[in-house]
């Protein structure tokens, strides 16, 4: 029987497989940044360990620094002690950093790809749960916990257990204005937040395959709201182009190129799980809730939880409409939204930015609210300037700042009031995570774009 | 890491499903560099509520949660372990847990124990109706018992033998040092380097 990619990578990657226990896993590539490393140095250094391959390591600075003023020392003590930390040890192990100020300094996952280190059939981590956005190259991606980190750190291995496997059929062609954002929220609206549990989801079919490789890297960035640890799309000649030319680029790229041409889950493999989605039936995606599965089209209606079947579920609906101030049965459109909040890992990438941009050229954001831009990286910023695409944010009424994780996660300054209501293209809208007492709503950069000018949730065909 | 055999102690029960770890320990207390002193964000949203169950005796001295399904779903942070480990939870009950989670604290020694949702509802009646009552864990014989009840719970023979033995992953993988030494040998040489381009 043939294998699936998944199983291709993970026996490439066995340093060591007895019975009884998880597997010795090699890794190829490990991204660090300052909130979840320096215990994990602390580790090295309590035990007089090294890091073993500081050459397939590489750290840069991202959830915690400031987006404006970042050429003035960071303002917050504790952020400026996480970051100082994460700069002495990178300089005790030996560990290559992309600094604030730094030209390819950003969200980890955003620089990854961008430095073309991200490439298929390696397997990747990070301790950062959307590590799996790294999966779109058709590499084995996913985020672990600091001791984990501690663990790759130290023998540049990590003991796992094989996940089982998942297709994702996305089959058919997305209508226009629906984007790989609503793509990944319907699935997981379907699947639920614990349904790729276990699983590496692997993300196939005509809609998939007609991403592009940003589109794609919004996909596998989600895989983790589905409960999986890693998601994964085959690599194909969209995927050779877009590392073309990137600095870490294979020197011998026929080589690699034979190699990577030999990653494809093979025809008569079987996945575990197998389920199939309409791309034609899909339509712009939002999240009413406070958990990445509850989402519905926008088009719908806040869900009147007294409809759901499962006990479980409908005490989560209940809590999530009391948290996020919501009446069942009001329209989605309806729903007046104080803050816009585009970028993040998710789609703070330059066609996230094109395609917000295009819809706020020559537009004004609504005066009830504020929209913060932020790229998710130096590079991505520099490349949006080239094009103008801060003008157009600029004029539109938004503020332009510099890359970082910025209110994905509101740990530097860029957070929500208590009570105050976002739009956001970031992957998580659990209670507080944009700051406490936030609310937060899921959103594609279009359906952010026009938001932001109507100051409702809309998509940029209610313009 | 400290051996786990047994636990007997006071069991909270936390009558909430998709406890993700943003509740566990909010974004703005994982600004330190030390393993230590997070029980002060253990919840933290929830504890400003004098209602919250952690802010009411005798629970506010558990050892035991006894939790909703989906529990540590979220982000990645193992921080959220370190925070209930602080506050003093030796081990963690719930119908599901959230993988990274499960694994985060397999390493950090807390104990998660999956049961049906039938059993844990069954529990949480039985410590709300009595909350000074006694529960015990042992891993030794995979058990939670409390009055007269003994549930069997699953747990994979490595991670128990793990657990009760105290012992660290790493100094586990360096044994295998020579098989890891063979791999690099062997490994293709397409993969990239993060060596400074120049
Ligand atoms: S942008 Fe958000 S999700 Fe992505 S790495 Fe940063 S904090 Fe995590």
């Amino acid at each position: 029987m043939g294998k699936t990619l998944a199983e291709k990578i993970w026996q490439e990657h066995v340093v060591r497989s007895v019975a009884g226990e998880p597997d010795l896993i090699y890794i190829d590539l490990h991204l660090i940044h300052e909130v979840t490393s320096a215990q994990a140095f602390d580790g090295l250094r309590l035990s007089g360990r090294k890091v073993r391959r500081p050459e397939l390591t590489l750290a840069t600075e991202d959830h915690n620094t400031p987006t404006q003023n970042i050429d003035l020392p960071i303002a917050d003590p504790v952020s400026k002690l996480q970051v100082d930390t994460l700069r002495n040890n990178c300089a005790e192990f030996g560990v290559r950093i992309h600094s604030l100020g730094d030209i390819d300094q950003g969200i980890v996952h955003v620089v990854g790809p961008q430095l073309g280190l991200t490439q298929p059939g390696m397997t990747i981590v990070c301790g950062d749960s959307h590590t799996s956005t790294h999966g779109a190259f058709g590499a084995l991606a996913f985020g672990i916990g600091t001791s984990e980190v501690e663990h790759v750190l130290a023998t540049q291995t990590l003991p796992l257990v094989r996940p089982k496997t998942m297709a994702i059929n996305v089959e058919g062609e997305l209508q226009p204005g629906v984007t790989a954002k609503d793509v990944i929220l319907a699935i997981i609206a379907q699947i639920g937040t614990g349904g790729g549990q276990g699983y590496v989801l692997e993300y196939r079919g005509s809609a998939i395959k007609a991403l592009s490789m940003e589109a794609r890297m919004t996909v596998c960035n989600m895989s983790i709201e589905a409960g999986a640890r890693a998601g994964l799309i085959s690599p194909d000649e969209k995927t050779f182009e877009y590392i073309k030319g990137k600095p870490h680029a294979p020197a011998d790229w026929d080589a690699a190129v034979a190699y990577w041409n030999t990653l494809y889950t093979d025809a008569d493999a079987k996945f575990d799980v197998e389920i199939t989605l309409d791309a034609n039936a899909l339509a712009p995606f939002v999240t009413w809730g406070t958990n990445p599965g509850q989402g519905a089209p926008l088009n719908g209606e806040v869900p009147n939880p007294a409809l759901i079947d499962d006990p479980e579920e409908r005490g989560a609906a209940e809590r999530a409409l009391v948290y996020m101030d919501l009446t069942a049965g009001t329209p989605l459109k309806n729903i007046a939204i104080d803050t816009v909040f585009l970028g993040s890992c998710t789609n703070g990438r330059i066609e996230d930015l094109r395609s917000a941009a295009a819809i706020l050229d020559g537009q004004k954001i609504a005066s009830s609210l504020r929209m913060l831009v932020v790229p998710g990286s130096a590079r991505v910023r520099l490349q949006a300037e080239a094009e103008g695409l801060d003008k157009i944010f600029m004029a539109a009424g938004a503020e332009w700042r510099n890359a970082g994780c910025s209110m994905c996660l509101g740990m530097n300054p860029d957070q929500l009031a208590p009570g105050e209501r976002s739009a956001s293209t970031s992957n998580r809208n659990f209670e507080g995570r944009q700051g406490k007492g936030g609310r937060t709503h899921l959103v594609s950069p279009l359906v952010a774009a026009a938001t932001a000018i109507r100051g409702t949730l809309s998509s940029p065909a209610d313009l | 890491m400290e051996k786990f055999i047994t636990h007997v102690g006071t069991a909270v029960p936390l009558r909430r499903s998709n406890v993700d770890t943003d509740q566990i320990i909010p974004a703005v207390y994982l600004k330190r560099v030390t393993r230590s002193g997070f029980e002060d964000g253990l919840f933290a949203a929830w504890r400003n509520d004098p209602e919250f169950i952690l802010n009411k005796e005798p629970y506010k001295h558990g050892t035991i949660l006894v939790a909703g399904a989906d529990f540590g779903t979220g982000s990645s942070r193992e921080h959220a372990v370190w925070a209930l480990q602080n506050y003093g939870f030796k081990v963690i009950i719930s119908p599901r847990f959230a993988d990274i989670f499960r694994g985060n604290s397999a390493k950090g020694g807390l104990l998660t124990i999956i049961l049906p949702q039938d059993q844990v509802e069954a529990l949480w009646r039985a410590i709300e109706a009595d909350p000074s009552l006694p529960v015990r864990v042992s891993l030794e014989e995979r058990t939670v018992s409390y009055g007269s009840k003994t549930l069997p719970f699953e747990m994979d023979e490595y991670t128990r033998w793990r657990l009760m033995e105290g012992l660290d992953d790493i100094g586990l993988t360096l044994k295998q040092t020579d098989s890891i030494d063979a791999f690099e040998q062997a490994r293709t040489a397409v993969k990239p380097a993060t060596l400074p381009i120049r």
